[in-house]
């Protein structure tokens, strides 16, 4: 242990002269900027120049990856991935699976959405009683998680295989055993159900210190005055906690929309295209097929991100009001 | 539900709300917890353990008899006919008869139908399916990529965030508001929707198939950056005012007196910074093609594929892969939830 501290100190004092030397140099504030420097120079060059290579990807085609060797095709990519004979029919579109991705996520955010906030909030509510072992409580929900998305997949998957234990379940109390990940609705279900397992301890956390910060005085008074139940969870609690609540489902939006280890790993997308979300499009398309499309992918990133745009700027609102 | 959503404790006793919140707690923790048992105990199952159906919850696996002159047989016990009752031996199978040995009577043969005995089972924790991860595969290796990414970014994140944080919450420059926005603004440009570009860059500078082309691109994180800037605006100036009396470089000052003090922060960050880089997939899988490059998730990604039969390893590798941030869970489960709580992030 000693030696680690040793090993980091001498490190961490190797910038030292450099640092002071810099700190002659520069005037005023401008040593701010070297401590910011290296943090901007990651930033720069894997967020901000890539959303620049992202722009340029989008308008040209080919397989190439340099972009100089590719050709220019202005809006082509977009105009493939948007041209459908029937917007409500992924079937009719040029780029069927794209639109299949967009129906499917939008599907799934309503549902993993929705549920989860409506049991994160049940599970706070639950969680901020006057109960024995709370803490094991709280921690047991908040568990998966931390769980990389990769082993929640395996998990769910080896209870859901055909002679799994829920199947085991099933026949012991005489129903038939389901393919549950080759039944396209099941698939889904399950997608759903398996992401809301994986993240609804965050969410739940959440709220439930949400909760804790409204003042015990206001709960007291509200039942000195034997207040009934639902109007004071309309009246008191539900407007008190909406901070939290719009942090939730604004963080739930911005991961939903991006929906793709857990899923992937549990179904591949499939059957069919049951569960293939819009992450999965663009892996796909630039980086699993045989044929790498750079330019359709990045045109497909670039739809995805201006809906996160709109989600982050909301988020950010959100952060600001919060402090 | 209503009344469950919002009444408080009787005065005497449980009233129903406190029956409906006990069940609901107790199947949760059914539901969230129960799984990942499953898994640990499944894991604990032989090749033949693993494919008996209906599942059995303890680990069994095929007991033997010690024969005298002919060693170790597999067990069975005989369910029908002259023998029934009696644990004999197999010596081996022809067709639907098989050559039964009596541990009693260990030179004479017999013939017995298969239909007429039953295997005899015994618990034992197959503990070769871990071994074997070292042994039959390259399980180490794929370890150590994930050992080495962790603690390297890890690191890596928590200098170069603390030290923007530093300039960002203790001095005042020109640009340093454009500079937080800046890092703020990140926060639109998510991961997943700079996948092309940044395996264009990546592969530029070398880094594909490489562990340092899955550290830096995530080691700016504007969470982490947030985060650190609220702490360290909470330490007094006067001590670093005091430290610039003493002649100390603002350097020193940085890594002496607001790096230890702002530790309870450094640790919330680290903490996540270790989640997110053991649990790390998409980015992984695209910048990591060769095998022997791969991380944890990435290996147990492609064994699923592969093979399906051999669930037993294919357990092991998933319990060794969430023992880690389990353990690391259970020793710092406050600090995780409480950092959670205050900082909104995960």
């Amino acid at each position: 242990m000693n030696l680690i501290t040793a090993i980091f100190g001498f490190f961490m004092n190797l910038p030292e002269l450099p640092m002071r030397w810099l700190q002659g140099k520069l005037a005023g504030g401008r040593l701010g900027w070297v401590f910011v420097g290296p943090n901007l120079a990651v930033f720069g060059l894997f967020t901000f120049l890539p959303i620049v290579i992202d722009i340029y990807y989008s308008i040209t085609g080919g397989t190439e990856l340099l972009p100089l060797d590719r050709p220019l095709v202005g809006l082509e990519n977009f105009g493939s991935l948007l041209s459908c004979t029937n917007h409500l029919d992924p079937d009719s579109c040029t780029r069927d699976l794209f639109w299949h991705g967009i129906y499917n996520t939008l599907k799934f955010v309503a549902f993993q959405v929705g549920l989860m906030v409506v049991f994160s909030m049940l599970t706070a509510i639950v969680l901020n009683r006057k109960i024995a072992g709370r803490g094991f409580f709280r921690a047991a929900f908040f568990y998966p998680v931390l769980l990389s998305p990769v082993v929640v997949a395996l998990i769910w998957k080896w209870i859901l295989q055909r002679e799994g234990v829920l199947n085991a379940g099933f026949m012991a109390v005489g129903a038939n055993p389901v393919n549950w990940l080759l039944d396209a609705n099941w698939a889904f279900f399950w997608s759903v159900f398996v992401s809301i397992w994986a993240h609804m301890g965050f969410y739940t956390l959440i709220l439930l210190s949400g909760l804790q910060a409204i003042p015990s005085e206001i709960n007291e008074a509200s039942q000195m005055d034997a207040t009934p139940p639902l109007r004071h969870f309309r009246r008191i609690t539900l407007p008190l906690l909406m901070p939290s609540l719009l942090v939730v489902l604004v963080l739930g939006l911005i991961r939903a929309v991006q929906m793709f280890d857990e899923v992937y790993v549990l179904t591949g997308g499939g059957p069919g295209t049951a569960t293939t979300f819009i992450v999965q499009y663009i892996y796909k398309t630039g980086f699993a097929d045989q044929v790498r499309q750079y330019g359709l992918a990045a045109a497909a990133s670039l739809l995805l991100a201006s809906v996160l745009l709109v989600l982050t700027l909301l988020q950010l609102k959100g952060m600001r009001k919060n402090g | 539900m209503v009344k469950l959503l919002t009444a408080t404790r009787g005065k005497n006793g449980w009233d129903w709300t406190d029956w409906a919140a006990h069940i609901y707690l107790v199947l949760g923790v059914v539901v969230m917890f129960g799984p990942v048992l499953w898994l640990g105990m499944s894991s604990l199952k032989s090749e033949t353990g693993i494919q008996t159906f209906p599942p059995t919850l303890l680990p069994y696996e095929p007991s033997t008899i010690a024969i005298p002159g002919r060693g170790d047989l597999k067990a069975f016990t005989i369910t029908a006919g002259e023998f029934a009752g009696k644990e004999m031996g197999e010596l081996r199978r022809l067709g639907l008869q098989a050559q039964m040995i009596d541990p009693a009577t260990p030179d004479t043969v017999r013939r017995i139908p298969v239909g007429d005995r039953t295997p005899i089972m015994r618990v034992r924790a197959a503990w070769e399916n871990f071994t074997g991860l070292f042994t039959q595969f390259p399980f180490a290796r794929y370890l150590w990529n994930s050992v080495f990414i962790t603690v390297i970014a890890t690191i890596l994140t928590l200098l170069v965030n603390s030290m923007s944080a530093f300039a960002l919450s203790k001095y005042k420059f020109t640009g340093r508001d454009t500079a937080f926005l800046i890092m703020l603004a990140t926060l639109m440009i998510p991961p997943t929707i700079v996948l092309v570009p940044n395996y264009l860059i990546a592969s530029q500078l070398g880094l594909t198939n490489s562990a340092w082309g899955v550290i830096w691109p995530a080691v700016a994180t504007p969470t982490g950056v947030f985060m650190l800037r609220q702490y360290m605006l909470t330490l007094p100036d006067e001590l670093i005012e005091a430290a610039r009396m003493d002649n100390a470089s603002e350097w020193r000052i940085y890594w002496r007196i607001v790096l230890p003090l702002s530790s309870p922060a450094l640790a919330v960050l680290a903490i996540f910074s270790v989640m997110w880089r053991w649990n790390e997939f998409l980015w992984p899988m695209v910048v990591l093609s060769r095998s022997e490059s791969f991380t944890l998730p990435l290996a147990l990604n492609s064994f699923q594929g592969e093979l399906t039969t051999q669930w037993n390893y294919l357990l092991a590798m998933t319990v060794v892969t969430l023992l880690p941030v389990s353990l690391i869970f259970l020793v710092l489960q406050k600090h995780i939830t409480q950092g959670i709580a205050s900082a909104g992030v995960k």
